[in-house]
C-alpha cells in the first residue's frame, strides 16, 4: 500500500526538481555573464509563453549561434564554466538548474501517485449514468464505488449519446474533474479513483499542502 | 440665463484647451484670468451686470477664436475631429435630414457601434408639394466618445454590415451619403479581417449602381476608404484625410517601437508633412469641395453648419445624378445657370430633383466613377513617356483589341461553329456506318482485327505511373540560385525547438532545397530574383512600363534621399515591376511588389504601374498575376497620393475582372495593410507561399489599437486559409504548376487560350 505520508515527507525534503542542462548538438559554448549559481531563472513568459526565458548560454556552430534559455522558473545550480569558449559535443551537461515545486505542482504529484486517473477517450461532454449522478450530488461522489466494466458515463457529442464503461482497479471516486456540460478534450482526467481505506489519509495530505506549502 | 451662458464660456474655454493641448497660452490664459475674474465676481453683479459681463467676455472669446482659428495647424485640426464635442453622426441624422430610422442598432445592441446605418429622408418643396426623398446614410459613430463606438474604428463585422446596405440602397434605387468619422479601421483578423472586408467594401463599391456622396470629417486610412469611395466627395474644412494617423506616422518617422512614445514636436511635423487637411486635399484632387465650418470647428450648437450641411448634401446628389442625365448636351445650359443661382443664394430645399437614376445613367455613374478615380494622382509620379510614346501605346493597345476581336471573337465563334458542325457529321456518320456493317461484321466475327489504337506513350506515362513533384525541376537544379547559398554556414530552423529540425548547411538549403527546410517545410525568405527565374519559362519576361517612377510627391522632408537610396540599391524605378511572361507556354501578364524596394511600399508610381497593367491584360486577353514579393503597405510618405491608390486599383482590378479576365495573387514573406486590404485582396483566387504572413496591421499595432496581444502566428497564411482571406497555401517549389493549374481551370471567359 501506497504510504502518502512518506511521500508528502520526501517532497517536503527536497521541494525542487533538479536537471541538467545539456547541448542540443555539437559547438563552441559561451554563458551568460551576468549568470552566477544562485541566480534567479524565469522561464518563457508572456501570454502566449512569446518571450523566451532567461538566456543560458550561446552555442555557435558553422558560424551560426544558437541561444539556450531556461525552459522554467528556478535557480541555477552550478555552470560548467571550464566548458567556456570550447568545442562541446552534443548531451554535454553545461548547467545545473533547480526548479522548486509549487504547490499545485506538489498536488499533482500526490495525486498521481496515490489515484487512477480514468481519462476521456474522446472530446466530448460526459455525464454521470443517472443512478450514480444522483448518488453524486446527493451523499457526494466518495460514496460511489466503481469496479472494472461498471456502465459510469454517458458521452454525449453532436446529439449522440453513447455509454461509457469505466476500465481500472476497483475503488471510490476521490474527485470528478470534469462539470456538467463542460466539454472535454480526449485524454483529460474525468475521475481520480483510490481505494477506500485511502481516502481520508489523501484528504488530510491534501489539506496539509495547502496549508503547509509556501505560496508561489 | 446668464448663468447658462457662462457656463457655455466655461466649456469654450475648456474645448479650447483641449485642441491646443497646451499651445497658445497667452491667449488661453488672456481667457482663463477673466473668466476667474468673473467668476469670483459673478454672485455679486445684479442681472444686468453679469449681462454686460458675460458679453462682453463673449466678444472677447470670439475674437481669440477668431486669432486662434487662422493660426490653427494641422494637428490642431486632427485634435479638433476626435473631441468628444465634435458633431457626430447622429447630430448630423438630426440636423441634417427631416427624418430617419437607424438600422440593426440601439445603443451598444449593434454587431458593431463605430457603424451606423439609417434610412432617412430630407424633404424639399416646389410650390405647393412636398417631396420626401429617401437616402440610405452610412457612416462612422464615434458617439461624442462614448466607449463602445471605439472612437469610430469600425470592426470588419461593421463595415459588412455597411456594405450589405449599400446593396439594398442599389436595389431600391436611393442615393447612398456615408459620413467618415473614423481614425483607422479596428485591425482584428477575426472572420472576416479587417483587410479582407476592406477590399470586398472597395471592390463592390465601384459598381454600386446608385449615386454615392461622401462627407469626410476624419479620414484614416483604410477605414475611411472602406466607406468613402463616392462620385463626390466633400471635406469638413476642419477635417482630415490621411494615410495614416500623425502618431502613427511619427511612430515610423522616429522608429520607435516599444516604450517610449513620439514627442508631440515630431508627431506636428509629421501631421504638417502629410499634407492631411481640408485644402491640401481639395489641392491635390482628392475631394471636390470643402464645406466651411465655424470657427474651432463644429459643435452640437451649430445649427447654421448643419444648415449649410444639408445645404451642401442637396447640391452635391443633385449634381451626380444631373452628370449622368441622358441628353447631357442639353443639361450642360441648365446646369450652368443653375450653378449660378447657386451662388447667389438658391436654395437647395426649393428645388424639385428626382434622385432615380435608369438603366442607362446607372451605367454612366459606374463609368464615371471609374473615370474619376482613374484619373486622380496623375501629378504624384514621374511619366517620361513622350506624347509621341503615349500614341505609340495607344495605337498598339487599339490593334491588341482589333486583334484580339478579330482572332477570338470572330473567328474562334466560326471555327468553333464549323467544328461543331464537322463533328456532328462525322459521328453521324461514324455511327450510320457501323449499323450498316453490323450484319457483315458478325458474320465474319474474330476475321477482323480490332482497330489499332495509337498510342501516347507521354499520356500512358501519365495515367500508369506515380507523379513527382520534382519532375519538372531535375531534382532541385534551379534556373536561380540564391547569393546566400554561397556563405559557407549552418541555418536554424526556427521551429527547431517544436519539430525537432536539424541545422542545415546553407548551400544546401538556398540552392538545392530552394529554401524549404527539409523536415518541417518552413519556407526562408527567398530573392523576388527566384521566382523570376523559377516559376516562369526561360527567356520569357519581357517588362513594360519600367520607366515609371516613384517621387516624392508632397516634399516630404528626408524621403527625397530615401527613394534615391532605396533606387540606387535595386536598380528599380519603383517597388513594382510589371512584365510580361509564360508559364509552360500560357502567356500572362504579372505585376510583382518587391520587398526590398521600401518594404514594396505602394504610391502613386506603383499604383498606376498596376492600372496600366491590368488594361493591357484586359485588352490583350492575358491572365493577371501579382506576384507580392512582399509589401509593408501604402507609402505613408505620399499621403492621400498613396492611399488613393487603393480605390483606385481596386476599381481597375474590378473592370478587369468583369471583362472575363482571371486576377490571381500570390502572396510571398510579409504581406501587410492598405495593398491586402484593396487590390490584392478583392482577387477571387489569392494564394500564399507557405511560412508568409497576410494581415492588415502588424502585431504591434493591433496591440496598440485593441489593447490586446494578438497569438502567435496571428497573420499566418494557414490562419488567412482559415479564416476564408487566402484561397490555397502553395510549396514555392509547386507555385510554378500550380499557376498553370490555375490558368487553365479557373478565370472567365476573356482569356486568349480558353
Amino acid at each position: 500500500m501506497l504510504d502518502i505520508s512518506a511521500l508528502l515527507e520526501e517532497v517536503k525534503a527536497s521541494p525542487y526538481v533538479e536537471s541538467s542542462v545539456k547541448t542540443p548538438h555539437s559547438g563552441v559554448v559561451s554563458f551568460n555573464d551576468d549568470l552566477k549559481p544562485g541566480a534567479a531563472l524565469f522561464g518563457p513568459q508572456g501570454l502566449y509563453k512569446e518571450k523566451p526565458g532567461t538566456l543560458l548560454a550561446n552555442l555557435e556552430r558553422e558560424r551560426v549561434s544558437k541561444s539556450i534559455n531556461a525552459l522554467e522558473k528556478g535557480e541555477l545550480v552550478a555552470v560548467n564554466t571550464e566548458l567556456a569558449g570550447r568545442f562541446v559535443q552534443a548531451g554535454t551537461e553545461i548547467m545545473r538548474v533547480r526548479h522548486f515545486l509549487s504547490r499545485k505542482e506538489v498536488l499533482d504529484i500526490i495525486l498521481k501517485e496515490a489515484l487512477h486517473l480514468f481519462r476521456a477517450p474522446e472530446k466530448a461532454k460526459y455525464y454521470f449514468v443517472p443512478a450514480v449522478d444522483l448518488k453524486v450530488k446527493n451523499t457526494g461522489p466518495k460514496s460511489v464505488s466503481v469496479h472494472d466494466g461498471m456502465d459510469l458515463f454517458i458521452i454525449s457529442r453532436m446529439k449522440r449519446e453513447t455509454p461509457l464503461r469505466y476500465s481500472g482497479p476497483d475503488g471510490v471516486i476521490y474527485a470528478v474533474y470534469f462539470s456538467v456540460h463542460q466539454n472535454l478534450d480526449a485524454g483529460e482526467p474525468l475521475i481520480g479513483i483510490c481505494p477506500p481505506s485511502q481516502v481520508n489519509q489523501i484528504e488530510e495530505v491534501a489539506m496539509r499542502v495547502q496549508t503547509e506549502w509556501p505560496d508561489e | 440665463m446668464e448663468d447658462k451662458r457662462f457656463n457655455q464660456l466655461k466649456e469654450r474655454y475648456n474645448y479650447m484647451h483641449d485642441i491646443l493641448a497646451g499651445k497658445n497660452n497667452e491667449n488661453l490664459r488672456l481667457l482663463a484670468s477673466r473668466l476667474e475674474e468673473l467668476d469670483s465676481r459673478f454672485p455679486a453683479l445684479s442681472a444686468r451686470e453679469r449681462e454686460t459681463a458675460v458679453t462682453s467676455l463673449e466678444d472677447l472669446f470670439n475674437f481669440v477664436e477668431k486669432k486662434i482659428e487662422v493660426e490653427l495647424t494641422p494637428m490642431d485640426r486632427v485634435r479638433i475631429v476626435r473631441n468628444p464635442q465634435r458633431i457626430c453622426l447622429r447630430d448630423i441624422l438630426e440636423n441634417v435630414y427631416d427624418n430617419y430610422t437607424e438600422i440593426g442598432s440601439m445603443g451598444e445592441h449593434s454587431p458593431d457601434p463605430a457603424m451606423l446605418i439609417a434610412r432617412a429622408y430630407i424633404t424639399r418643396r416646389h410650390g405647393k408639394r412636398v417631396f420626401n426623398q429617401s437616402v440610405m446614410v452610412i457612416g462612422h459613430e464615434k458617439g461624442h466618445g462614448e466607449e463602445i463606438r471605439n472612437g469610430g474604428s469600425a470592426q470588419p463585422w461593421g463595415n459588412a454590415k455597411a456594405l450589405h446596405y449599400m446593396k439594398v440602397a442599389e436595389t431600391e434605387n436611393i442615393p447612398i451619403h456615408t459620413y467618415v468619422f473614423t481614425p483607422g479601421a479596428f485591425p482584428v483578423e477575426d472572420t472576416p479581417g479587417a483587410a479582407q472586408q476592406i477590399a470586398r467594401n472597395l471592390f463592390e463599391m465601384g459598381n454600386v449602381k446608385v449615386p454615392i456622396l461622401a462627407v469626410f470629417s476624419e479620414g484614416g486610412s483604410g477605414g475611411a476608404e472602406a466607406v468613402g469611395l463616392a462620385d463626390r466627395r466633400l471635406m469638413l474644412s476642419h477635417g482630415y484625410y490621411s494615410v495614416i494617423s500623425p502618431e502613427g506616422g511619427a511612430a515610423i518617422e522616429g522608429n520607435v517601437k516599444r516604450g517610449p512614445r513620439a514627442t508631440p514636436e515630431l508627431i506636428e511635423k509629421v501631421a504638417s508633412d502629410l499634407c492631411i487637411t481640408a485644402q491640401d486635399n481639395l489641392r491635390l484632387g482628392y475631394i471636390d469641395r470643402i464645406i466651411q465650418e465655424p470657427n474651432l470647428g463644429a459643435r452640437c450648437h451649430h445649427f447654421d453648419f448643419f444648415r449649410l450641411l444639408r445645404q451642401e448634401v442637396l447640391r452635391a446628389t443633385d449634381e451626380i445624378v444631373l452628370d449622368v442625365r441622358g441628353m447631357q448636351p442639353f443639361r450642360a445650359m441648365g446646369k450652368r445657370s443653375r450653378r449660378k443661382k447657386i451662388e447667389e443664394g438658391l436654395n437647395m430645399e426649393n428645388v424639385r430633383m428626382s434622385w432615380n437614376l435608369s438603366p442607362s445613367a446607372q451605367e454612366r455613374l459606374m463609368e464615371r466613377r471609374h473615370r474619376k478615380f482613374r484619373g486622380l494622382a496623375g501629378q504624384a509620379f514621374i511619366d517620361p513617356r513622350t506624347k509621341w510614346d503615349l500614341f505609340k501605346q495607344g495605337l498598339n493597345e487599339t490593334f491588341w483589341e482589333l486583334a484580339g476581336y478579330i482572332r477570338y471573337d470572330l473567328l474562334r465563334k466560326r471555327q468553333q461553329n464549323i467544328a461543331n458542325f464537322f463533328g456532328e457529321i462525322r459521328s453521324e456518320t461514324s455511327l450510320f456506318i457501323k449499323n450498316q456493317t453490323a450484319p457483315l461484321r458478325r458474320l465474319l466475327g474474330k476475321a477482323i482485327p480490332p482497330l489499332r489504337v495509337k498510342r501516347n506513350g507521354e499520356a500512358e506515362k501519365q495515367l500508369t505511373t506515380l507523379s513527382d513533384w520534382n519532375d519538372g525541376n531535375e531534382r532541385g537544379q534551379w534556373s536561380y540560385v540564391s547569393p546566400k547559398a554561397k556563405e559557407d554556414k549552418a541555418v536554424i530552423c526556427p521551429n527547431s525547438a517544436t519539430h525537432g529540425c536539424l541545422d542545415m548547411w546553407a548551400p544546401d538549403l538556398y540552392g538545392e532545397f530552394a529554401g524549404v527546410c527539409t523536415n518541417c517545410g518552413h519556407h526562408f525568405p527567398m530573392e523576388y530574383q527566384w521566382y523570376l527565374y523559377n516559376m516562369f519559362d526561360a527567356g520569357s519576361i519581357h517588362e513594360f512600363n519600367a520607366e515609371i517612377e516613384a517621387r516624392n510627391p508632397l516634399d516630404y522632408e528626408g524621403f527625397d534621399l530615401k527613394l534615391e537610396k532605396a533606387k540606387a540599391a535595386t536598380g528599380r524605378k519603383s517597388s513594382c515591376m510589371t512584365f510580361e511572361a509564360s508559364i509552360q507556354g500560357i502567356n500572362l501578364c504579372v505585376y510583382m511588389l518587391m520587398a526590398p524596394f521600401r518594404g514594396g511600399s505602394v504610391g502613386a508610381a506603383e499604383g498606376e504601374k498596376i492600372i496600366l497593367a491590368s488594361e493591357r491584360a484586359s485588352k490583350k486577353r492575358l491572365p493577371l498575376l501579382a506576384y507580392v514579393h512582399g509589401t509593408a503597405g501604402i507609402r505613408i510618405q505620399e499621403g492621400v497620393n498613396g492611399v488613393i491608390q487603393m480605390p483606385r486599383c481596386t476599381m481597375a482590378m474590378r473592370r478587369y475582372i468583369d471583362a472575363g479576365g482571371l486576377y490571381l495573387v500570390l502572396y510571398d514573406t510579409n504581406s501587410y495593410a492598405g495593398p491586402v486590404a484593396s487590390f490584392l485582396g478583392c482577387s477571387p483566387y489569392q494564394f500564399g507561399i507557405r511560412s508568409s504572413n497576410v494581415g492588415f496591421a502588424g502585431p504591434g499595432v493591433i496591440q496598440e489599437t485593441t489593447g490586446v496581444m494578438p497569438p502567435p502566428h496571428y497573420h499566418s497564411v494557414y490562419k488567412a486559409l482559415a479564416r476564408g482571406h487566402i484561397q490555397g497555401v502553395w510549396d514555392r517549389r509547386e507555385a510554378r504548376f500550380n499557376l498553370h493549374q490555375s490558368m487553365l481551370t479557373m478565370g472567365g471567359r476573356n482569356l486568349y487560350y480558353k
